[in-house]
């Protein structure tokens, strides 16, 4: 009952963004602004419509209506009510039912803002936007129902939506429960973060076709969008950070970061997306790159819908995807049209896309930022061949390869390293005009700050030129950043006498966008402590340890004490061992690595013992164990130095980012309301 | 500037515990060859049966069963590479973390260099081209910008400018 | 390869696009969803199906002896997918056993056991405990098992005397009786 209802109210929306796109369509044809106003108000329907389907389906999920395949497939009746929401975004027909709401919330939330200066864009904005809105609806409605209900027919048992002939409904009393490696707090709200921050793309992108549709090449596509481009690259970073968490807390394999496909596939709209903030600057500042920008917002949208699309449809695993998915020619012609009109448009419309001025140096502000676009094309066009490649080679030699982390590593890393140097440059160079004495002169204090750390480095024993080179920079872009800060603050407090929290308060808080900016590039040479840490520094070794015998490593003593094997409530099997850590004779404590066996879907997990400091961390796995015997475990130790300032790093990435995206006050609703004032205070009088 | 010096601090922390985990480095009883003699090897190996998973963090039994062959070649004798060789042979290509550099291979290793080398010299001759033709009004330079007070200056009209033409 | 790359080639031209430059970038576009379409019609097409014709199999025994599959031409081949770590195969090893004694003497069957993803130690001993003495090998490479894209182990795949596959058995088999059943028919 409650199913066919969610899945009524589904086609329901999916006939409504139809009957939207149509009349905007018509409506801006034919020029009647009324259908363009009705599309606007079918647009604002389709939220409440999804929320009603995704209220229906979350019922089912926390009743255990196990009759629901989905619902037999993510939840079971141990599962704690908060997992069984979550589980909503825990197998394939839920998250697209999960991206679907978020998608038709944001969407619906644009139409709801003032369009007076900017009509011309509303009908196209909305037909972008219900265009993927529609799209992802008949995925669900067509191949992936999350209303799908079992079914026994004399052949056996199969899965519908209407009921077969001769069959009877199958009720189970139990279902098959969450895939335990997505019962961790990281991976609850990861997916959550990575779709809205992927949903969110969809407005830039639909604001800059809408511009190109009509023609209005200025920048306020982008002044309109700049916000929601901060927001959804918010999400999306947080996303890629939690993602990481989840991995290093969860996988066991001492690492944060694989270079899955999967996880490229999310990095890679990352990279045009960041790659395209700054380059929108240029634009904003002095009217170059217009064309550019717009590549690049299509190709950040495309990267997204490329992404889902390959994660999704089991074209990058050919041999043993044994759940393929029937949803891949429908996604791949969606994908198709999408990119074929987005490039006919650009094309179309190149020529109006000139540029408003011109370079002046090549040390410029505006040509660093070029540089910065250059390399984060390049770590895309890495990114984009080694996941690509598995599938040419299997299909022109049959033979499948991995491109695995070595050659992303090798082939990324002096890209990094260039980032890294321009992000210390960039912010002391000028606008239109500098050379090399502006900027030398501009340069030279950080520097000789960079330079003492590189000392104190080199002093204290690091040889690894890598590790140098890393550091140096880190300090160099950590200082210019300060220094920047600094020099502006302290000017400001001279100047106004204010003192000097109050004059960075305001300084601050009168340009976010400026000194979120410098807030992230913060948090971004934090995290590169950590990754210089755990890249070049991390050690590990391995050892079977009888009761009381003990491992070395990097200085700690890992020594095994016990091991308890029994079952947990929630169908698990728990072999937990307690390991005693100490350092220099010194005793700091028990680690518990454990591994859990989970029953019903015959799943090990292993759980690593962590003990975490912002100096390193010590990661101890339990790797194998002989139950009753007394030869003892088997652990793998990790020291991975510094990694914790990868999470310090992305948590003060997250904070700048909100810093830089927080709202202001809206001059158009500030000049709205004085109008308004002085109209009511007219007719008063 | 307390940042910057909790920084360095941080920074000589993980030095000072980084040289004394290198001198401290004591192997425990091991067979031979070690487990991380095997983990050496796995780790550069993939399994040939998960998507995507290194040899040396697999834990199914098969993978238990392949670092077990690692250790028995490594006892024979034999070396990292060729022991790689050996995978490769037996399981084929996507054992190895990268692909080898031999046959169709070898456009993976060429196109995002030769990418990335095009598009650097587009910049260039992009910033070369727009260089060519200043107009006078806009070649006028932003002045040299010398002591804090014109930085403030700077700063300020920045901002001015920000907010009336952004939102 | 980047769409990005392409189009900003024409950023440097200042009135139009060079037709060249429009064509170059949706023969680029137009080359990649191909190449998307092929993989993904791959991953969606299913191993080679009954009645369809079989590429050559080459395989090198555990004894070092090399066997093509187009020199046994005109007899039925019985392809059987194995490994030592998977514990259905042993359901079904005495049973293979032993109808490849029942078809030997007919010489009109030839049985091949293929060790998937299996370390040749562990085979060995395999083939050992179970008594086999068809010709059993690695697959190297997994090219074999590429080629009938196999889902896991056991599985078995009987190429008729025509060289068209003719049954496929997906998972153990339950007897000796059934094997002999399976190929019984495809004897002429």
């Amino acid at each position: 009952m409650i199913a066919s209802f969610g899945f009524g109210v589904l086609v329901l929306t999916f006939l409504v963004s139809l009957y939207g796109i149509g009349a905007a369509v018509y409506g801006v044809r034919s020029g009647k602004a009324a259908w363009v106003e009705s599309a606007r108000h079918a647009q604002q329907l389709t939220f409440p419509l999804v929320s009603l389907a995704a209220g229906a389906l979350v019922y089912l999920l926390v009743t255990g209506h196990y009759e629901v395949s989905f619902v037999y497939s993510v939840t079971s009746n141990a599962m704690p009510l908060y997992l069984k929401i979550t589980s909503w975004w825990g197998g394939q027909a839920g998250s697209l039912t999960f991206w679907i709401w978020l998608l038709s919330a944001f969407t619906t939330a644009v139409t709801l803002r003032r369009w007076e200066r900017d009509r011309e864009f509303l009908p196209w904005v909305i037909v972008v936007s219900l265009v993927t809105v529609a799209f992802f609806l008949a995925l669900v409605i067509f191949f992936e129902n999350p209303f799908n209900r079992f079914w026994a027919t004399p052949t056996g048992e199969v899965e519908a939506f209407f009921q077969p002939a001769n069959s009877v409904p199958i009720f189970p009393s139990d279902g098959r429960g969450l895939n335990p490696l997505l019962r961790h707090p990281g991976m609850i709200i990861h997916p959550p973060m990575l779709y809205l921050g992927f949903v969110s793309f969809v407005i830039p992108f639909a604001f800059a076709i809408a511009a190109l549709v009509t023609g209005r090449t200025d920048d306020r596509w982008i002044r309109l969008t700049r916000r929601w481009t901060l927001v959804a690259w918010l999400f999306l970073s947080l996303g890629l950070v939690l993602g990481g968490r989840w991995a290093y807390d969860v996988l066991g394999w001492g690492g944060y970061w694989g270079w899955d496909p999967v996880e490229i596939a999310a990095f890679m709209p990352w990279l045009s997306g960041t790659a395209f903030l700054h380059s929108v600057m240029i634009q904003e500042k002095r009217g170059l790159f217009k064309r550019w920008n717009m590549v690049l917002i299509i190709l950040t949208y495309c990267l997204v819908i490329f992404g889902t699309f390959l994660t999704r449809s089991g074209v990058l695993s050919s041999v043993h995807a044994f759940a393929q998915s029937a949803i891949g020619p429908m996604f791949f012609g969606f994908i198709g049209v999408m990119f074929i009109l987005s490039l006919a448009l650009l094309l179309y419309r190149w020529t109006d896309l000139e540029a408003e001025g011109h370079m002046h140096s090549l040390l410029s502000r505006e040509s660093l930022f070029l540089f910065n676009n250059l390399l984060f094309m390049g770590i895309l066009v890495v990114c984009f061949s080694g996941v690509i490649f598995p599938l040419v080679s299997e299909l022109l030699t049959g033979q499948k390869v991995t491109v695995g982390p070595p050659f992303y590593e090798r082939a990324t890393a002096p890209l990094f390293v260039g980032l890294l140097f321009l992000m210390g440059v960039a912010p002391l160079s000028a606008w239109g005009h500098s050379t090399i004495r502006t900027l030398g002169r501009a340069l030279w204090k950080p520097a000789l700050v960079s330079v003492v750390v590189l000392g104190l480095v080199l002093l204290a024993g690091v040889r690894s030129f890598g590790a140098l080179l890393g550091f140096w920079l880190v300090a160099f872009t950590a200082s210019v950043t300060l220094y920047e800060y600094g020099r502006a603050v302290l000017a400001r407090a001279r100047r106004t006498g204010e003192n000097l929290w109050m004059a960075f308060w305001n300084l601050a808080g009168r340009n976010r966008r400026r000194y979120g900016g410098y807030t992230i590039h913060l948090g971004i040479v934090l995290m590169a402590i950590g990754i210089i840490g755990i890249e070049i520094f991390q050690q590990e070794t391995q050892g079977t340890l009888k009761a009381g015998d003990s491992i070395q490593l990097a200085g700690y003593t890992v020594t095994y004490r016990k091991l308890d094997e029994f079952d947990a409530p929630d169908g698990r099997n728990v072999a937990r061992a307690v390991v005693d850590v100490s350092r220099g004779g010194r005793y700091l404590g028990e680690l518990h690595p454990r591994r859990d066996y989970y029953y019903a879907s015959q799943q090990p997990m292993t759980i690593p013992g962590v003990r975490s400091t912002l100096e390193d961390d010590l990661y101890v796995l339990l790797v194998d164990w002989r139950p009753i015997s007394a030869e003892g475990a088997t652990f793998k130790v990790f020291h991975n130095p510094l990694v914790n300032w990868v999470w310090i790093g992305g948590i003060w990435l997250i904070f700048g980012t909100l810093v830089a995206a927080w709202p202001d006050r809206d001059p158009e609703v500030e000049q709205a309301r004085t109008v308004g004032r002085e109209r009511l205070a007219r007719q008063t009088a | 500037m307390s940042k910057k010096v909790f920084l360095l601090v941080s920074l000589l922390m993980m030095v000072a515990a980084l040289v004394g985990g290198l001198a401290q480095r004591v192997q425990a009883q091991q067979p031979t060859p070690s487990d991380n003699d095997v983990n050496r090897v796995a780790r550069q190996l993939y399994c040939p049966v998960c998507e995507n998973v290194p040899l040396d963090v697999c834990p199914t039994t098969a993978c238990q069963e392949w670092r077990e062959l690692i250790r028995l070649k490594l006892s024979e004798g034999w070396s990292d590479e060729q022991i790689k060789e050996y995978f490769a042979m037996q399981y084929g290509d996507r054992v190895l973390a990268e692909p080898p550099q031999r046959g169709l291979n070898w456009l993976i290793y060429v196109l995002p260099p030769v990418a990335i080398l095009a598009g650097a010299v587009l910049v260039i001759r992009i910033l070369r081209r727009m260089q060519a033709k200043p107009t006078p009004a806009e070649a006028a330079p932003a002045v040299l910008l010398s002591p804090e007070d014109e930085y403030l200056k700077r700063v300020e009209e920045e901002l001015k400018r920000a907010e009336k033409s952004g939102r | 390869m980047d769409r990005g790359e392409v189009m900003s080639v024409s950023e440097t031209t200042p009135r139009r696009l060079p037709t060249v430059v429009i064509v170059l970038a949706f023969v680029l576009l137009l080359g990649f969803l191909a190449l998307i379409a092929w993989g993904l019609r791959r991953s969606m097409s299913g191993p080679i199906s009954v009645g369809d014709r079989v590429p050559d199999i080459q395989m090198i025994t555990f004894d070092g002896q090399t066997i093509h599959s187009r020199d046994l031409a005109g007899k039925v081949i019985v392809v059987n997918f194995w490994a030592s770590w998977c514990k259905p195969c042993e359901q079904e090893a005495r049973e293979l056993e032993e109808a490849y004694q029942y078809f030997k003497d007919s010489g009109k069957v030839v049985f091949l056991g293929l060790a998937y993803v299996d370390t040749e130690p562990n085979s060995k001993a395999y083939l050992e405990k179970f008594g086999i003495t068809y010709p059993n090998g690695p697959d190297l490479r997994t090219t074999v098992s590429q080629m009938f894209r196999i889902r896991g182990v056991p599985e078995t795949y009987i190429i008729g005397s025509d060289g068209r596959l003719a049954a496929v058995k997906i998972g153990p088999f339950q007897s000796t009786q059934e094997i002999i059943q399976t190929i019984q028919p495809l004897i002429h």
